[in-house]
């Protein structure tokens, strides 16, 4: 049985260092659609065993409700990142996210790293989903391969702060990383999966975080990651639909019904015809409002 | 005058004829009033003027916190004068009080009452350091048992940042200010007005009247002149900060919405919110809910912080009931704005009237650990060893409509739901609400919260639930083992017995 699911809410992603046992432990009573336990870059190289052994025993032991769970494991040629397999597949993890992905072929070394452990476990292989964080000039060029190189991939991702260094700029005002979004996020709907977008580093700088963020769901990002659990709130909110837009699309989703009730094929509403792209974004629209509208305090 | 020609004089109350003799003076104020104050020279003499004895009781203040100098200095001096067989009875005592340990062991201390206890002095009574067991009052239970007589104080020595040479005294200066301010002087009040003999220790001699005051020259007997009274630091910090910590703010926006639910979140309401980083921070969560909707509170009562005070000058709480401030700009608060009123521990709290804890419309208060029959200790630790303070906890939890206990459920590797606390403190039936970062749970007394909750969209659990949860998480702790030794004697608000405090066994 597959551990992920290709076509959920992932509108935040929260980043936690895999060495830090209290926020692994209590990271599971924000309202993030998804948790990413990092094994890689806010571990220090000493540290790196003892967030492998902490984020196996809590995959293997806490109760993290219905969220996601993600393990941001080292790239494969650091050594560590088979080392972090071998444990976090066995565990159960929902999605492994590869890190500074260049290329297709990246994706398909793991990917035989993760079927090899799951034999090796007497997992159903590909029960294990993947995600790729594109942080280079390359892979951001190679992103449509990437997008399309496994099954398993649930989703691509920006990693801004390696990708502005590569490029021989800084983050600033977000027009440095227009390119670079724009390409994911094309590659990402051309496989048909989650196009992701990163960290907005600055904690306490909300408006700047809310800046951001509306700037992505306007560009069509399906969610971010964040680093601390008061950006959920701000993020969510971004992404919670308007009024205006929600009783469109409730208007669109009664004609259709009436249509069906009157055997009709076709729907209109305001006699303009109702066609799918329009029926995909209403029905888009009102999950995300009802996801949003959850008091999500986790499981009883 | 024939005062047996006016009917009835025998019925009214009257000392006779008048003389018309009468005592008169034309010298100005300062001439007649030079040299009659109440300061002498130094403590010593003060302490051999109040007849104080060897078995009596000495009473102390807590509103100088960890930054206390007073009980230190006057404890050392009563020491070197011989006093032997003591009673401390002080409102509450920090980790600063720790040289209190010598004068144990000498035998000049023999017994303690105090709201709290913290440090090494917690650690050494603990251990068995007192035969006599501490009595551990709440801060209203304490009011309660100084006016009637329960708790006798024979000489009270109140640190007092200004005072005049007639005794009124004040904890803050109108004069030039020295940089030493603590607010409201309320528990000192209580002391003041009820004990034999009061002695006032400051740092700074104000011209009378000092007015506005808080205790007045009538209760002070002598005035002591200090070089030190107290540490500005450890007195208070500028403002008690508002927490980041994401955890603290998802209890406190959650509680913030229990109280709105359950009603009690009307134009006209009351309020008190206990010390503790979440407890705190329901009040930022309260502010946003009361702009939106357009309303005020009529009191914020009981331990004062800066953002009460910031709330009370933004139009949105009317008045604030002060007995201790928090931090300076509580403090200060307390000296510009008239709103801000001060009270003592008897007007604050006791259970012998209906003291302003009554008209509470909710508390939100924090909890060291609380147990399936919601019974709640803030005294002793995961440990055995006494570490906090009652302070208002059970005059308030019982005083107000609806008492919302705010604690995480786990403090690192420590259950803060469990079977059974420690030490029972506030009796779980004074306990209505348990908001945790994992889940709220409602007291069965109250029902029709629990409904209410659920009706605008928050998920209730049970306690157990939230204990099983707590011990899934982190394991069941293993039982702590203490002799059979009483080293403490905690009360409940009217002075009855409601728990004991063993000591710890290594």
């Amino acid at each position: 049985m597959k551990r992920y699911t290709k076509d959920r809410l992932r509108r935040s992603m929260m980043f936690v260092p895999g060495n830090n046992p209290g926020m692994i432990r209590d990271v599971h009573i924000y309202p993030a659609d998804s948790i990413m336990f990092d094994l890689e870059d806010s571990v220090a190289y000493t540290e790196k065993d003892t967030a492998r052994l902490l984020v196996y025993n809590a995959l293997k032991t806490l109760n993290f409700g219905n969220k996601e769970i993600v393990v941001r494991i080292n790239d494969l040629s650091s050594g560590l990142g088979v080392m972090d397999l071998e444990a976090i597949v066995p565990a159960g993890v929902h999605v492994v996210r590869l890190p500074k992905t260049d290329s297709a072929q990246d994706v398909i070394d793991c990917e035989k790293e993760i079927a090899r452990i799951e034999r090796k476990h007497g997992i159903e292989v590909g029960s294990t989903g993947m995600m790729a964080a594109i942080e280079s000039a390359n892979g951001v060029l190679n992103a449509r391969e990437i997008a399309h190189a496994s099954d398993r991939l649930i989703g691509i991702a920006l990693g801004a702060e390696d990708y502005v260094t590569d490029l021989k700029t800084t983050r600033a005002d977000g027009i440095e990383l227009l390119f670079a979004r724009s390409m994911i996020l094309n590659a990402a709907r051309s496989a048909g999966i989650a196009a992701l977008d990163t960290v907005y580093s600055d904690v306490n700088n909300e408006e700047g975080f809310i800046a951001e963020a509306t700037l992505i769901k306007k560009l069509g990002f399906d969610g971010k990651s964040v680093i601390n659990p008061r950006q959920i709130a701000p993020l969510h909110k971004v992404f919670m639909p308007s009024e205006k837009d929600l009783n469109k699309a409730y208007a669109i989703m009664e004609a259709i019904e009436d249509a069906k009730k009157r055997g009709s094929g076709v729907a209109s509403l305001k006699g303009k015809m109702i066609d799918k792209p329009v029926v995909l974004r209403a029905q888009r629209l009102i999950a995300l409002h009802e996801a949003g509208l959850r008091m999500d305090d986790g499981e009883d | 005058m024939d005062l047996k020609k006016i009917p009835h004089i025998e019925e009214i109350g009257n000392r006779g004829v008048c003389s018309g003799k009468v005592t008169k003076t034309s010298a100005t104020f300062d001439e007649r009033t030079k040299g009659e104050n109440k300061i002498v020279k130094d403590l010593k003499t003060a302490i051999l003027a109040s007849g104080l004895k060897d078995g009596m009781t000495v009473s102390f203040h807590h509103h100088f916190r960890n930054g206390d100098h007073v009980l230190n200095f006057v404890m050392d001096t009563l020491a070197e004068m011989g006093f032997k067989n003591l009673t401390v009875a002080a409102s509450s005592l920090a980790g600063v009080h720790a040289p209190l340990i010598q004068h144990i062991k000498n035998g000049v201390v023999t017994h303690i009452e105090t709201s709290g206890l913290r440090g090494e002095l917690a650690e050494e009574i603990s251990r068995g350091l007192m035969e006599f067991p501490i009595v551990f009052r709440s801060h209203g239970g304490r009011a309660a048992a100084i006016e009637s007589g329960l708790l006798h104080i024979d000489v009270a020595f109140l640190g007092a940042p200004s005072c005049d040479p007639y005794g009124n005294a004040n904890g803050y200066s109108r004069e030039d200010d020295d940089g030493i301010a603590c607010g409201s002087l309320g528990y000192a009040r209580t002391d003041a007005k009820y004990a034999d003999h009061v002695i006032v220790l400051t740092n700074h001699i104000v011209p009378y009247p000092n007015a506005p005051f808080a205790i007045p020259e009538s209760s002070v007997d002598y005035v002591v002149e200090v070089e030190d009274i107290g540490d500005p630091a450890g007195i208070m910090s500028g403002a008690t900060r508002y927490t980041k910590n994401p955890k603290e703010l998802k209890i406190a926006e959650t509680a913030a919405n229990v109280v709105e639910a359950a009603g009690y979140l009307y134009n006209g309401f009351t309020m008190q919110m206990g010390s503790g980083g979440a407890s705190l921070a329901v009040a930022r969560f309260l502010r946003q809910k009361m702009i939106d909707q357009g309303i005020h509170a009529r009191f914020a009562l009981g331990g004062i912080t800066s953002q009460i005070c910031a709330m009370h000058e933004e139009g949105l709480i009317d008045k604030i009931l002060d007995v201790q401030s928090f931090d300076l700009d509580a403090a200060l608060s307390l000296k510009k704005n008239h709103l801000h009123q001060q009270i003592d521990a008897v007007y604050y709290a006791s259970y012998l009237h209906n003291s302003a804890v009554n008209k509470l419309d909710f508390v939100i208060l924090s909890a060291l650990e609380i147990d399936t029959d919601f019974n709640v200790n803030v005294l002793t630790g995961s440990d055995g060893v006494i570490r906090g303070a009652i302070g208002g906890h059970p005059d308030t939890a019982e005083g107000a409509s609806l008492s919302v206990i705010v604690a995480p459920l786990c403090r690192g590797r420590i259950p803060c739901v469990v079977d059974h606390v420690q030490t029972v403190i506030t009796p779980g039936a004074a306990v209505d609400v348990l908001v945790t970062d994992q889940g709220v749970a409602v007291n069965p007394n109250r029902p029709e919260i629990a409904e209410k909750l659920k009706a605008a969209g928050i998920r209730v659990t049970t306690i157990e639930k939230l204990r099983d949860r707590a011990y899934a998480e982190v394991g069941m702790p293993d039982p702590i083992h203490y002799t059979d030794k009483i080293v403490g004697v905690a009360m409940y608000r009217d002075n009855t017995v409601i728990d004991v405090i063993r000591q710890i066994e290594e």
